[in-house]
């Protein structure tokens, strides 16, 4: 019999079992719960239009030196769209979060240009505020003050407050008729 | 400790010490409100922090045929053809926590597998020999042994999360409610009720799917089609393996005895005829 020294072992174990010997005391511990210690935080899913509100679960308790990094995000039961549910994208928000793919800084695609390059904030705001003021200036109208040239998305995870701002200064402000956000889209 | 809360232990002669009093927890499935969208499936690989598994088109929106090492909760999507129109009989496929586990029942490994007293059937890998035992004495071909690391993996049912109160990740994500979870009895007046509203439906086979074989299962399942389980990819009387019952009852008995036997034998041979010598 060709037997490795596995086989042998289980074998052995297996025979020894039978008889009723204990080979080490019953050993039994359920997996320390991964979200016993983070800090909380409330937030909105990104994903679409019914904003299910979740908890994002951040290890590290806040501590100067600690780098906190998102462990877990799950439903928010006190939320009252969803109650703690969430669809199979909501769950998944974690990989959303932490990972490599994501989009940490400005990106700028030159018109005609076939690649992205990274930029700063203030070329982008800087170029976005010319742009809007040259269309504005040039397609407005003004006998009723709607400019229909432009349109500004928010988010189904800005608050009230932001949505307010938003109106009124896109809207009652500047004259913009199509504002979205991107739930709808 | 959890030692307290063992009701049963794989391969272990001695009683389990448990004595912490739990009501049997349960998962309840309505296969009748199952939207397929397998927020449950996304929910376990995210808590369990599993690696992804390269999915396979099968014609269907299943993810993989069967269960792996790394998925631990698949949603069936069994079709049926019902007078010409399309039934979708899908259903959440994971451990069922058996009442009287087969698997545990089967592990040669002491510890490998234990039963709480809230019903919950945990393996415990440290343990586990990966000698893929209870993968036979499953009825059900739940566990899954990991090629890798020579181990046998399965649901849970988030022991972790149930034994400081949160209910398993599948459940509390479901957004059409057709999961639940709680005590078992709770489960089962729930089933009974969604079943009596099924059959004022026009459902008269509906029924709830909460085999005795097993003794019971710690998932309580909801079939419209009650009468014919295996429409679900379930077994309709489901029971731990002949084999299994056989080699682990009588003849773990009749082999301990031979054991004994011989052992006590050969010391009596010895002390009466002595070594053998070899003749020269």
């Amino acid at each position: 019999m060709d037997a490795t020294r596995r086989d042998f072992l289980k074998a052995g174990a297996a025979t020894l079992s039978a008889l009723g010997f204990d080979l080490q005391p019953a050993y039994a511990q359920a997996r320390e719960l991964k979200i016993a210690r983070t800090t909380e935080t409330r937030s909105t899913c990104p994903y679409c239009s019914v904003s299910c509100g979740v908890i994002i679960h951040t290890l590290g308790d806040k501590s100067k030196n600690v780098r906190p990094s998102v462990v877990h995000v799950e439903g928010d039961p006190d939320h009252p769209i969803n109650r703690g549910s969430l669809c199979p994208k909501g769950v998944t928000l974690k990989q959303d979060i932490v990972n490599d793919r994501r989009l940490t800084q400005v990106l700028y695609r030159a018109p005609g240009s076939d690649r992205w390059e990274p930029r700063s904030w203030e070329f982008a705001i800087d170029r976005i505020a010319r742009l809007f003021k040259q269309t504005r200036d040039a397609r407005l109208r003004e006998d009723c003050n709607a400019l229909t040239a432009v349109g500004v998305i928010g988010g189904c995870t800005d608050s009230n407050e932001n949505n307010y701002l938003l109106g009124k200064a896109f809207r009652a402000g500047l004259g913009v008729i199509p504002l979205e956000q991107q739930a709808r889209i | 400790m959890k030692t307290l809360e063992l009701k049963r232990v794989s391969a272990t002669a001695a009683p389990a010490p448990g004595v912490r009093e739990q009501a049997t927890v349960s998962k309840y499935i309505d296969t009748t409100s199952c939207i397929g969208c397998k927020a449950c499936e996304v929910a376990c690989q995210e808590w369990n922090d599993l690696p992804a598994e390269t999915t396979v088109q099968l014609g269907t929106y299943q993810t993989l045929p069967e269960l792996t090492p790394n998925l631990w909760n698949l949603i069936r999507f069994n079709e049926l053809d019902h007078d010409g129109a399309l039934r979708w009989l899908m259903r959440k496929d994971q451990c069922m926590h058996c009442g009287d586990p087969g698997c545990l029942k089967a592990c040669p490994a002491p510890g490998a597998i234990v039963q709480y007293m809230n019903g919950i059937v945990d393996f415990n890998q440290e343990a586990c020999i990966g000698c893929g035992y209870c993968m036979t004495g499953c009825p059900f071909n739940i566990p899954k042994l990991n090629q890798k690391t020579q181990r046998v993996y399965k649901c849970t049912l988030c022991s972790d999360r149930v034994s400081v109160g949160l209910e398993p990740a599948c459940i509390k994500a479901c957004p059409t409610g057709c999961l639940q979870f709680g005590t078992k009895t709770q489960m089962l007046d729930l089933a009974g009720k969604r079943v009596a509203q099924l059959k004022g439906q026009g459902f008269e086979h509906a029924a709830v799917y909460d085999p005795p074989g097993v003794g019971g299962t710690g998932v309580v399942t909801v079939l419209a089609y009650g009468d014919q389980p295996e429409l679900y990819a379930l077994p309709k009387d489901p029971t731990i393996p002949l084999a299994v019952r056989i080699w682990k009852t009588p003849l773990k008995w009749l082999g301990s005895l031979a054991m004994t036997f011989g052992v006590v034998g050969t010391v009596l041979h010895y002390l009466r005829y002595g070594a053998k010598k070899a003749e020269e």
